[in-house]
């Protein structure tokens, strides 16, 4: 039993398009939770390392912070410095 | 308290905002109209464009509407509309009006929501200038609002 599941996470603004796709998939180990989805797009994607220390997580519509769980088919986005305004 | 909102790629009026928030019992209407600049330090600007995560600005606005409501409670009605997609320079990218018995609140209202609009809303801004895009963050004193509020934590 491997315990990783994946998990799809959308991409908006900045990070975006510095994977160039509005969405990716990270697996985790369960439990899993925003924190450890943060390091993982952190690691398989290099180009967002820059801006994943300054992102939020949503979960399902809901801002998280790093100790939330996550479940596979949960709608989780990361989300960017913000601009708006 | 009545309450829209919208995320909408159609050029923004304020006019139809502050017929949505007229109320007998208002005495005040407070409005803000955050426009595009032509320029950002010094580097002109062509246009912008925002980008925003819809469900969670829906959900974002209506927390911001909740928090106005407990802290005015005399507040009518407010209004906040955020457009997304290409903005020309001088239109408006963002309005929130606020209706409410009198002046004091509904400015004060008004402020408020722009203030945690800008730290807080799934939305992004990318200048495009002569040479380049950029994605444009709020700056950190926006994001904590420490600066509006006179140090009180968001």
């Amino acid at each position: 039993m491997t315990g990783m599941e994946a998990y799809r996470i959308l991409l908006f603004g900045p990070a975006r398009e510095a994977v160039g796709a509005g969405a990716t998939t990270v697996e985790l180990a369960h439990p899993a939770t925003a924190g450890a989805a943060i390091a993982a797009l952190a690691a398989s994607h290099p180009a967002l390392a820059p801006l994943l220390p300054h992102s939020r997580v949503a979960v399902n519509h809901s801002y998280v912070d790093a100790v939330a769980r996550l479940e596979p088919g949960d709608e989780i986005a990361i989300i960017p410095p913000v601009g708006g305004g | 308290m009545r309450t829209h909102y919208e995320i909408t790629e159609s050029p923004l009026s304020l006019d139809a905002l502050v017929e949505r928030v007229t109320d007998p019992s208002s005495g005040a209407v407070a409005t803000f109209t955050g426009t595009t600049r032509n320029s950002f330090m010094s580097k002109a600007v062509q246009y912008l464009e925002y980008e925003a995560y819809a469900p969670l600005a829906e959900q974002v606005l209506g927390e911001i509407g909740t928090e106005i409501a407990a802290r005015w409670p005399s507040v009518a009605a407010v209004a906040i509309a955020h457009r997304v997609g290409r903005v020309e320079i001088g239109e408006a990218s963002v309005i929130v009006v606020v209706s409410a018995p009198h002046r004091r609140e509904a400015l004060a209202a008004c402020a408020y929501g722009i203030d945690r609009l800008k730290a807080v809303l799934p939305v992004w801004k990318k200048e495009v200038l002569a040479d380049g895009k950029v994605w444009r963050e709020n700056a950190p004193v926006d994001r904590t609002g420490e600066v509006e509020r006179g140090g009180e934590p968001p």
